[in-house]
C-alpha cells in the first residue's frame, strides 16, 4: 500500500540514511479491517472536568485500557485532552502540560485528541480565547507527532456533551485506523443528535446508499467501505464507465446506475431507482467529479461550465430531488465530497476550486435544512490521494506533492472512503454542515 | 395442465365438475387445446431487462476477445444492473453461431466465470441467427409451464475470433496417424499429406447445399421482388439514424454494458448519408443478369459481441422487485425449401408471422413495433414486398389476397442490424431487450397493450418470429 520511499526509508540501509540526512521519514499507517481493535494500548483521558468523567467511563465501557494518570514509560495508545470547561487562557496550562509529559510515550500510529468546546462571536471574550486556542495547540502539536501518529479535535457546541453520541463516533473514528491520514482537524458536534450503532462492526447495516462516480478510484474505494460497514449499494457513473462500475457492483453485491449526473432528471431516476429496488434511499455519496484545468487567463466555456455543471450543480439538483423526495429515509445522510484546492486553492484549478468551495457552501447552507427530516449533509476534502489520477503527475511534482503533509506521505482512496462512511453514519448524526479534510495535514490551506 | 395446482379444470369441462382432480381427463383436455386457449392456465413469462455489449466491426476492438470473454462481459452487466450476485437462476441458455469444439459447454463456463451463483445450471442451443431469439422462447416456455421461475437467455458469436478447421485431407491423415500401431504404418499415413492439405479450412457463411454465401442467396431474392438500390440505401440510412438518435436520448444507458473501450455499436456511422450510401460499389449479386444493388452499405458487415436478457415470472420478478417491461407471448419457426429455389433463403420469417399472427387473431395493424432483423437491407424489404403481394398471399401463404403492409414508420424505430452490426447469436437478445424497453415505456395503445414483433431470418432457409406485449 504504501510508496517505494515509505517502504525505503522504513528500515535498515534507508532508515539509517533518512535519519542521518534529516529527510522524511513517513511510515506505514495504521489502516482499519473489519475486527481490528478501535485502538492498541492503554488511552489516558486527561483532564479533571466532570466530562473527562464521563467520557473516561464511556470508554471504559468499550473495554478500552483506560487510564487517568500517566505511568512513566508506559507506551499509550492515545491521549484524549478534555478541556471543556475552559473560561480563560490561562486554564490550559495545567492539563496541557501534563499531558505534555506524556508525548514521549507515545506508541506508533497513537492518537492524541482534543475535547473542546465552540467559540463564536457570542462567547464571553475570554472564554472564547481560551477555546479558540484549542485550536492552534492542536493543530501544531499534530505536526510535531511522528511515527504515524495524528492529533485530532472534537469541539462541543452548546447542547453536545462529552459522552453525546456524535461525541463517541467522533472519538471512536479518530482513535481506530478509519482515520488513519485524518490529522490537525476538528470535527464540530452541533447536537445530541445521532445513535451509535448495536453491531459496531456493521455502521450501516440496513441502509440504502447511493455513490456517484462509483467506477474507479475514490468511488469504487467508497462503495467498497460502505459495503464492509453494511450498506445496501447503488452505484452510479457515466454510461462510458460501466464496464468498471458493473465490476465494482458484483464486488459489492449492489446495482449499477449508469447515468450522467448532469442530467437534469438525475435526481428522479436515482430516487426512482431506489424505490424500487429498495424502497427508499437513506444515504447520498456525491463523489463523482471532474477536472478540466487550465490557467484562468486560458480558460474556455467549455471546461469552465462541464466542471460547475458535474462538480456543483448536479449536487444541488439532486439534493432538491432528494429532499423533496417521499423516498428519502428518516434520518438522511448526504455525504459530498469537496476538495482541498477548495479550501487553499490551486494553480490552474480557478474552476475546479470554484466547484469545490461551491460543495462547501452548498453543504454549510444545507445542514438547517436536512435537520428539518432529522438528516445531516457534510463534505470531505481530500489532499494528496494516490490514485490513477495522481498518478499522472509527473514524478518529481508528485514526489513534492506527498511529502507536503505531517505524515509525509500520500493517501489513500480507502482513507477518503473512511471518512465518508463515519459521516454517512448514524453516530455521526450530532455532525452537521462540517468539512473533514483527509489531508495528512497538508501544508497549504490551514 | 398441472401448473397452477391440479384442482384447476381444462377449459373444457365444467368448473367444479366431479373428474377427479388433476386427473388425466383434465391434463388431455387441456393439452388438446392449442396456443392461446391452453396459456389462459399457463403463467406469464416476463422480460425483466437486458444487458449487450456494444457489438464491434470484425477485427476491431474485440478481435482478441472469444466468445467465452465477451458472453461472460454480457452477463456480468447484467447480473451488476439487476444486483444478481450469488444468485441461483432457473436456468441460462445462450450459443454461438460460430464456434470452436472447445466450446461445448459455453454458456456454463460463462455462468461459472459470472458473479452468478455457481449452482445455476446452463445450456448451450444453436439455430443459426434465430439462436438468440430461440433461447428466448424455449425458457420463457419453461418459466410458463412453471419449470424455472428465472432465466437469462443469450447469445454470442465473433467472427474476429472464429474457429478454423484443418482441411479434411489432413484431418483424416491425423485421425489415421493416430490409430496406424507402427513405425513403418505411421510413414505410410503420412506419406498420403499433399501440399494442398495443409491449407486450413476457413469458416465461411455460404451455405453447404448451394454453395452461394448468404449475400449471394439475398442477391437473388432481392432481384426476384424487384427491391430498389435506392429502396435498400434508404432503410440503411433509417437504421442509423434511428440507432444514433437512440443513443444520443440515453435509450442505451440500461441496455448496455461498454467493453474493451467501447461504449457504442462501432458499425454505427451517424454521419452517415443517402448521398454517402449511394457511392458505395455493390458487393452482391453483380453476376445475375439484372443491376446490382447491394453494398457494404445495405448489408450488415460480420461483428463481434454478445446480448443476454433476463426473463422471469411475475411473482419472482416481485419478489425481488425487479421490473417486468413485456410478456412474451408466443413465438413461431418456419422454414422454406431454399435448395430447390422454392423460396429466397432468408425468406423463412414471410411464412412464420403470418402464421403466428393467425394464431392470435391479430394482422400486422394490430402490432405496435416492428423489430425485423435487418440481415440485409434486402431481406426486410423482399419480407414487406412478400407480405403486400397479392399472388404471394394467395398462392403461397393460402390467403384471400395479400397478407398486408406494415406502417413504415413502426419498424426499427430505433435502428436495428445494419446500423448495430449482426454478431450472429447475439441478434435476438439485442432486439427483445430493447422492444421489451419501448413496449414498457409505451404501455397502452387504445386500450390494449403494446405489441411488438420480432422477425429474425437464419441460415439453412430458417426464420423465428415472436410476439411481445407491454406490461
Amino acid at each position: 500500500m504504501s510508496d517505494k520511499y515509505t517502504r525505503f526509508v522504513s528500515h535498515g540501509f534507508g532508515k539509517d540514511i533518512a535519519k542521518r540526512l534529516g529527510l522524511p521519514q513517513p511510515v506505514a499507517l495504521r489502516r482499519y479491517e473489519t475486527g481490528s481493535p478501535v485502538i492498541e494500548g492503554p488511552v489516558l483521558v486527561q483532564g479533571s472536568t466532570a466530562g473527562a468523567d464521563d467520557l473516561a467511563a464511556t470508554l471504559l465501557a468499550w473495554n478500552l485500557d483506560v487510564r487517568r494518570h500517566a505511568i512513566p514509560k508506559e507506551k499509550l495508545g492515545a491521549i484524549i485532552l478534555v478541556l471543556d470547561e475552559l473560561a480563560h487562557p490561562g486554564d490550559l496550562e495545567k492539563p496541557v502540560l501534563t499531558a505534555a509529559t506524556s508525548l514521549r510515550d507515545l506508541a506508533p500510529n497513537a492518537r492524541v485528541i482534543t475535547v473542546s468546546r465552540t467559540a463564536d462571536s457570542a462567547t464571553e471574550p475570554a472564554t472564547a480565547a481560551a477555546r479558540q486556542g484549542v485550536d492552534g495547540l492542536l493543530r501544531s502539536l499534530a505536526k510535531e507527532l511522528r511515527a504515524g501518529a495524528t492529533g485530532n479535535g472534537i469541539l462541543l457546541a452548546d447542547g453536545a456533551r462529552t459522552t453525546s453520541p456524535a461525541t463517541l463516533g467522533a472519538l471512536r473514528f479518530f482513535l481506530s485506523g478509519r482515520s488513519a491520514f485524518v490529522d490537525g482537524q476538528f470535527l464540530t458536534v452541533s447536537s445530541g443528535a445521532g445513535q451509535l450503532p448495536e453491531a459496531v462492526e456493521r455502521p450501516l447495516a440496513g441502509k440504502v446508499a447511493v455513490v456517484t462516480g462509483a467506477a474507479r478510484g475514490i468511488g469504487a474505494a467508497i462503495a467498497r467501505t460502505l459495503y464492509r460497514d453494511g450498506a445496501t449499494l447503488i452505484l452510479v457513473d457515466i454510461p462510458a464507465a460501466g464496464d468498471h462500475l458493473a465490476e465494482v457492483a458484483n464486488q459489492v453485491h449492489g446495482t449499477a446506475l449508469q447515468l450522467d449526473i448532469s442530467r437534469h432528471d438525475a435526481g428522479q431516476r436515482i430516487i426512482d431507482h431506489a424505490a424500487a429496488r429498495h424502497g427508499r434511499l437513506d444515504i447520498m455519496i456525491h463523489n463523482a467529479g471532474i477536472t478540466r484545468d487550465k490557467l484562468l487567463a486560458n480558460m474556455d466555456a467549455g471546461r469552465w461550465n462541464s466542471v460547475i455543471a458535474v462538480n456543483i450543480a448536479a449536487q444541488l439538483r439532486i439534493n432538491e430531488a432528494l429532499l423533496a423526495s417521499e423516498h428519502l429515509g428518516d434520518a438522511p445522510r448526504i455525504v459530498s465530497v469537496a476538495s482541498t484546492s477548495g479550501i487553499a486553492g490551486n494553480r490552474g484549478q480557478t474552476n475546479y476550486a470554484a466547484s469545490k468551495a461551491g460543495v462547501i457552501g452548498m453543504v454549510r447552507a444545507t445542514a438547517a435544512l436536512i435537520g428539518e427530516r432529522g438528516g445531516s449533509i457534510n463534505a470531505v476534502a481530500p489532499g494528496f490521494i494516490e490514485t490513477e489520477m495522481t498518478a499522472r503527475i509527473p514524478f518529481a511534482t508528485r514526489e513534492v506533492a506527498r511529502r507536503l503533509n505531517s505524515l509525509q506521505q500520500g493517501g489513500q482512496p480507502g482513507d477518503v472512503a473512511e471518512a465518508i462512511a463515519f459521516l454517512a453514519s448514524d453516530a455521526a448524526g450530532g455532525i452537521s454542515g462540517e468539512v473533514l479534510r483527509v489531508c495528512g495535514q497538508n501544508l497549504v490551506g490551514a | 395442465m398441472s401448473v397452477n395446482g391440479p384442482s384447476v379444470p381444462g377449459p373444457q369441462e365444467p368448473p367444479a365438475a366431479a373428474t377427479p382432480a388433476g386427473g388425466a381427463a383434465g391434463t388431455a383436455a387441456g393439452m388438446s387445446q392449442h396456443g392461446g386457449t391452453a396459456s389462459a392456465q399457463l403463467r406469464r413469462a416476463v422480460v425483466v431487462g437486458g444487458n449487450r455489449i456494444p457489438f464491434a466491426r470484425t477485427g476491431g476492438a474485440y478481435t482478441k476477445s472469444s466468445n467465452q470473454d465477451m458472453l461472460t462481459a454480457a452477463l456480468d452487466g447484467l447480473i451488476a444492473r439487476f444486483g444478481l450476485q450469488d444468485e441461483r437462476i432457473g436456468e441460462v441458455a445462450a450459443g454461438a453461431v460460430l464456434k470452436h469444439s472447445r466450446d461445448f459447454n459455453l454458456t456454463r463456463e460463462a455462468v461459472l466465470g459470472s458473479a452468478l451463483s455457481a449452482e445455476t445450471p446452463a445450456y448451450d442451443l444453436q439455430q443459426a441467427c434465430a439462436t438468440g431469439l430461440e433461447t428466448v422462447l424455449g425458457l420463457a416456455n419453461k418459466i410458463k409451464l412453471g419449470q424455472i421461475d428465472s432465466a437469462i437467455a443469450g447469445g454470442v458469436d465473433s467472427a474476429s475470433d472464429a474457429p478454423i478447421a484443418v482441411s479434411e485431407g489432413l484431418r483424416e491423415v491425423l485421425l489415421d496417424l493416430n490409430r496406424a500401431k507402427t513405425v513403418s504404418r505411421k510413414l505410410q499415413v503420412l506419406s498420403r499429406l499433399r501440399p494442398k492439405d495443409l491449407a486450413p479450412d476457413a469458416p465461411n457463411t455460404g451455405e453447404p447445399r448451394t454453395g452461394l454465401s448468404m449475400g449471394e442467396h439475398q442477391a437473388l431474392t432481392t432481384a426476384q421482388w424487384k427491391i430498389t438500390r435506392e429502396a435498400q440505401d434508404e432503410l440503411a440510412f433509417n437504421s442509423h439514424r434511428n440507432l444514433a438518435a437512440a443513443y444520443d436520448a440515453g435509450f442505451f444507458d440500461d441496455l448496455l454494458t461498454p467493453y474493451r473501450g467501447l461504449s457504442r455499436d462501432s458499425n454505427l456511422r451517424a454521419d452517415t448519408s443517402l448521398a454517402k450510401l449511394a457511392t458505395l460499389k455493390p458487393v452482391f449479386g453483380k453476376n445475375l443478369g439484372a443491376e446490382a444493388t447491394m453494398t457494404a452499405g445495405n448489408s450488415t458487415p460480420l461483428t463481434d459481441g454478445a446480448s443476454t436478457v433476463l426473463l422471469a415470472s411475475e411473482e419472482w420478478a416481485d419478489a425481488h422487485d425487479l421490473p417486468k417491461l413485456a410478456t412474451v407471448v408466443d413465438g413461431e419457426a418456419a422454414a422454406v425449401d431454399f435448395v430447390h429455389g422454392k423460396d429466397g433463403l432468408l425468406m423463412a420469417p414471410a411464412f412464420a408471422v403470418p402464421r403466428l399472427l393467425a394464431r392470435h387473431n391479430l394482422t400486422l395493424a394490430d402490432i405496435d413495433f416492428f423489430e425485423i432483423h435487418e440481415a440485409f437491407a434486402g431481406t426486410v424489404l423482399s419480407t414487406l414486398a412478400a407480405w403486400e403481394d397479392e399472388e404471394f398471399g394467395r398462392t403461397r401463404l393460402g390467403l384471400d389476397g395479400a397478407f398486408g403492409s406494415i406502417d413504415r414508420t413502426k419498424l426499427n424505430v430505433n435502428g436495428s442490424s445494419l446500423a448495430a452490426g449482426h454478431p450472429f447469436a447475439a441478434t435476438g437478445g439485442r432486439i427483445v431487450a430493447s422492444l421489451a424497453k419501448m413496449l414498457h415505456a409505451q404501455g397502452q395503445v387504445s386500450g390494449r397493450p403494446a405489441r411488438g414483433l420480432v422477425s429474425i431470418c437464419a441460415a439453412g432457409g430458417q426464420g423465428v418470429v415472436a410476439i411481445l406485449e407491454a406490461l
